[in-house]
């Protein structure tokens, strides 16, 4: 089970926080600020698993994180996900997120966090995998947004 | 109330009262506010912002304005994402839910699954939109409704809204379908009383053609194997059924809308796999069903990119865990043997992993790729070297302790801090087992109480000093090793530690030259004194080491001939000194010199051979069963014989302990291995490491030796003078008449040990004859178990058998227990398993 999904940039600050199991706000914010700082010591010739940090569960949990450009996409994920399966799902939910925004950079998520979350949801529910089929999600997307834009002119 | 004086004044500040004058400036846009706060140059500067902008929401929230409402919410969200509060937001949440429009319930959802949870008592307000959208006649609608249930649907919702879940796994609509797959796993997880609901509905799952929903159902399914033994025995007449998906996965050749770098939808692959090594675990014919299939996706999978090796990680972990057949093990490490040689860390990493989980069940095979495993300690990737030194340690044995201690000695001379306590101890445990000779034991200690010595953990150093007492032999060479190692260097207290120890035994073969090993050295008893002396007065010594060093000095007195007068000097200059400790041994010592001197030589005569009475520490479970005490059940002699079947090994090499011997006679004897396998299961998770422990045959069974009145087993008697009283009792056990109490007593000046007074009693009207009691903890406990009172269980609750279980828990975990108890009762063997988890706090805190 996916625990929880994190997205920060270079410097720490949060694009997509996106928790699995309840934490309270004040411990979220710590959770991404201990996740960051760990993230951040890691060369890039270092393996992209990491023992979990003290207040996101204990031993049983991973961060499996993977570095695009000024983005890091963390995911912490139990015993019970492949690593090297996860490493492949955040690949295909950036390249998901490529195609929906095409060419997407920090900018897309930084403006369109709503957007972003709706397109995690399409992979990743109640903190299992969902869906991984790229031209599906999009297709899925597309035709919801599509609905949205129906209803009114107006866009929030 | 502020009515009729602002109408007329200040146009903008009119919007509070409603319908009242020109109204609010709409609320911004999101991307508005964004780009607002970006601007903020402090971290004061945007809590300004944000809260500027709360206020507006606030009041805009106040307008009820439905237009408005989703935009706001959406700028709440993004604010909650940068850790500002946002809980009045909740309600309006649950508003756009209840909207007709798609775009409100959109962000309405998602504002619910980001804000709610299921300690808010307005979540359950959303139940009645979520049953109504469930069944709405946009698809998407439905969708949102499964996705928020399914991410935060408490247990009373999950209940109410389970019948909707199990409609939809059935429908056609595959985007509906998957998403009520997962749906149903978080349904289960919450109240697992509702697993059986949706089994009809798991029927078909497998036919479908897409994707999607074969990934999710494959997700349900392994859910509910998981959860239920009976629900596994069910689903393995699937194994054929996921054997021909996979099978048609890999040979179905290009499939582009599947396709992810030239592998037919791995993930689907990766979940098949997992699923099947849950059915073929301990099941010989589903077992033999897969072989041929994972035979072949091992030996056609791509290796060149990740996705063709997350498969083939998965289909070696399927290998190792279920019934395969011997080559096909051989096969699978052969395949991790490969990975440890890829470039990729990422693959270094899960391989070592693996590897450390089958080294135990496939020795010889992760042997063959040691020398691949070795060269990984010099990775420069932290993760992979704590692997690496992990694996390393299971696999030195006999044959190459030698070649591998050089490589962890390396190791240990260039590794991380982090890493050296473990390292250090892994090699004492190492070479305590197998070293070729004693002379090569001690130099590998020493030569990691020289490397290491400050990072040696504190329970090394009377190991240490056993083990070196022990080899008699080699007295004259430790002693001079030892003083030539801290002449140049003093500081590392381990090794001050157990040299001071050391010389203080053996100083006088120090002086006397006597060493056969290598070059005997000449020092003289004043120079021994002086860098006892220096150990005593530098600032680096701690108060444990200054009392050995104190305590060797003294101890020479009686070795060494012309320096009395010195010792006697130094130890009473210390019968001043403001460390408590050091003050009152140089205090004892001088009364030794003054009043007791013709003791002295006795008392610090050269400390005998000790007899090993632990070998493992907290991994080791010890358990008793009042071996002395010769109980009704013991038809047999006590077990100083050879073990009569292979099943009571088995039992003593699980529990490292003597007397198992109670169980034999009155387990079935028709069924053996299950007897042992119900062993197992009671010690399901608790490692045990126990192979020395194993070793002290039962005929030294002694060693735990108690003073008769506890054998009585009728401890009734407070067994400490300061108890700490009010624990309260629990009832652990009661089922079929049989009623099992637990009393506790701490005591304060111990309060690492908790003991546990157990009362079985017994209200049926027949006896329960052969009782036994066995217990068992997790591996950061230890548990003792003394005599029981009886074996008999007397009926109508006219008696009871009282037995006591002492348990330590130095790290102050959460107590739990796992107990197993068999009797006979009338004229049927009957035999429970149970586990103990209503430990009052006070127990164990």
């Amino acid at each position: 089970m996916i625990q929880a999904i994190l997205v920060f940039n270079n410097h720490g600050k949060p694009r997509l926080v996106r928790f699995y199991q309840r934490f309270p706000e004040e411990i979220q914010q710590q959770i991404v600020r201990e996740t960051f700082h760990l993230v951040l010591k890691r060369d890039d010739n270092i393996c992209n698993f990491l023992e979990g940090g003290s207040l996101i569960g204990g031993s049983d949990y991973k961060l499996i994180y993977r570095h695009y450009a000024t983005l890091y996409f963390v995911f912490c994920v139990d015993s019970s996900e492949s690593e090297l399966g996860i490493l492949d799902l955040i690949q295909v939910f950036v390249e998901t997120l490529d195609k929906c925004f095409e060419n997407v950079c920090e900018l897309d998520l930084i403006f369109h966090m709503d957007k972003v979350h709706y397109i995690l949801q399409e992979v990743v529910m109640g903190g299992m995998v969902l869906e991984t089929n790229m031209n599906e999600i999009v297709a899925q997307i597309e035709a919801q947004n599509r609905l949205e834009k129906s209803e009114s002119g107006r866009q929030p | 109330m502020f009515g009729s004086c602002c109408h007329c004044h200040r146009p903008g500040a009119a919007g509070f009262i409603r319908g009242f004058g020109p109204r609010m400036p709409a609320p911004i846009r999101l991307r508005e506010l964004i780009r607002t706060i970006r601007t903020a140059r402090t971290q004061a500067e945007e809590r300004e912002m944000i809260q500027k902008e709360c206020a507006a929401i606030r009041s805009s929230f106040r307008e009820e304005d439905n237009t408005y409402r989703c935009r706001n919410v959406a700028k709440l969200l993004y604010m909650h994402m940068l850790g500002y509060p946002a809980h009045f937001g909740q309600l309006e949440c649950l508003k756009l839910i209840a909207s007709q429009k798609f775009t409100d319930k959109r962000i309405g959802y998602l504002g619910a699954m980001l804000l709610l949870d299921e300690r808010q008592d307005v979540h359950l307000l959303m139940t009645n939109c979520i049953k109504n959208d469930l069944n709405h006649s946009t698809q998407y609608v439905q969708g949102l409704a499964l996705c928020t249930l399914g991410c935060m649907g408490s247990s009373e919702m999950c209940r109410d809204l389970a019948g909707e879940v199990e409609k939809l796994l059935k429908t056609s609509n595959s985007y509906l379908r998957k998403k009520a797959a997962l749906c149903a796993v978080h349904v289960i997880r919450k109240v697992p009383e509702l697993m059986e609901m949706f089994l009809p509905a798991t029927k078909n799952l497998l036919n479908e053609k897409n994707h999607g929903v074969l990934h999710t159902s494959v997700v349900l399914l392994t859910e509910m194997c998981e959860r239920s033994p009976d629900m596994l025995a069910h689903f393995r007449k699937l194994v054929p059924q996921l054997v021909r998906i996979l099978k048609n996965l890999i040979m179905s050749g290009y499939s582009p809308e599947h396709d992810v770098s030239g592998i037919s939808d791995p993930f689907l692959q990766v979940r098949i796999l997992r699923l099947l090594r849950i059915l073929g675990r301990n099941d010989d014919d589903s077992s033999e069903a897969m072989n041929d299939i994972l035979a072949q996706v091992a030996t056609n999978t791509e290796t060149s990119k990740n996705v063709g090796n997350a498969i083939l990680y998965e289909t070696v972990l399927t290998i190792m865990d279920i019934k395969s057949e011997s080559g096909l093990r051989v096969l699978a490490i052969n395949i991790l043997g490969r990975f440890l040689l890829n470039n990729d860390k990422n693959i270094r990493y899960v391989a070592l992993t693996s590897l450390l989980k089958t080294v135990q069940t496939d020795h010889n095979a992760v042997q063959r790729h040691r020398s691949t495993i070795v060269d990984c300690l010099k990775d420069l990737d932290v993760s992979i070297k704590r692997r690496a030194m992990e694996l390393s340690f299971a696999l030195v044995n006999g044959n190459n302790i030698r070649g591998m201690m050089k490589e962890l000695l390396y190791f240990l001379d260039s590794c991380e801090p982090e890493f050296k306590a473990d390292c250090a101890s892994g090699i004492f445990l190492a070479a305590e087992k197998y070293a070729p000779s004693k002379r090569w034991h001690i130099d590998t200690i020493m030569r990691v109480l020289t490397t290491a010595g400050s990072y040696v953990r504190d329970d090394a150093v009377p190991n240490l000093i056993q083990l070196i007492t022990n080899s008699v032999e080699m007295h004259a060479y430790t002693v001079q090793r030892l003083y030539k190692a801290i002449l140049g260097d003093y500081s590392q207290q381990p090794l001050v530690q157990v040299a001071a120890w050391c010389i203080g035994e053996y100083g006088d073969l120090l002086v006397s030259g006597q060493c056969e090993e290598e070059e005997p050295i000449q020092v003289t008893e004043d120079e021994v004194l002086d860098i006892l002396e220096s150990v005593l007065i530098s600032n680096m010594s701690t108060s444990v080491t200054r009392g050995y060093a104190l305590t060797a000095i003294m101890k020479l007195s009686t070795r060494f001939t012309c320096t009395v007068n010195r010792i006697k000097k130094v130890v009473s200059i210390y019968g001043s000194s403001i460390d408590v400790e050091l003050q009152q041994r140089a205090v004892e010592y001088n009364a030794l010199f003054k009043k007791y001197d013709h003791m002295r030589s006795a008392l610090l005569e050269r400390m005998p051979v000790m007899e090993k009475v632990t070998t493992n520490g907290p991994t080791e479970i010890v358990q008793t069963n009042g071996e002395t005490d010769p109980t009704p059940l013991e038809t047999k002699p006590p077990p100083s014989g050879p073990q009569p079947t292979s099943q009571a090994n088995d039992l003593l090499d699980l529990l490292g302990g003597n007397d198992i011997t109670p169980v034999i006679p009155t387990a079935p004897t028709s069924k053996p291995a299950s007897a042992g396998g119900e062993l197992l299961d009671l010690l399901g998770d608790i490692n045990l490491t126990g192979a020395p422990a194993a070793a002290p045959a039962p005929a030294s069974v002694p060693q735990i030796s108690q003073p008769p009145f506890l054998l009585d087993g009728l401890s009734s008697q407070p067994l400490f003078n300061d108890i700490a009283t009010g624990i309260p009792s629990i009832t652990a056990y009661s089922k079929n008449g049989l009623k099992i109490e637990f009393t506790f007593e701490r005591s304060n000046t111990n309060p690492s040990v908790t003991v546990i007074t157990i009362q079985a009693s017994n209200s049926t009207e027949l006896d329960m004859t052969d009782f036994v009691f066995q217990a068992a903890v997790p591996k950061t406990f230890q548990l003792q178990l003394l005599s029981p009172s009886s074996s008999i269980v007397p009926a109508f609750n006219t008696g009871t058998i009282t037995q006591v279980i002492k348990v330590l828990n130095p790290q102050k975990q959460q107590l739990r227990m796992r107990i197993k108890l068999t009797y006979n009762h009338k004229g049927s063997a009957m035999q429970d398993l149970a586990e103990v988890n209503n430990f009052p706090p006070q127990s164990w805190q």
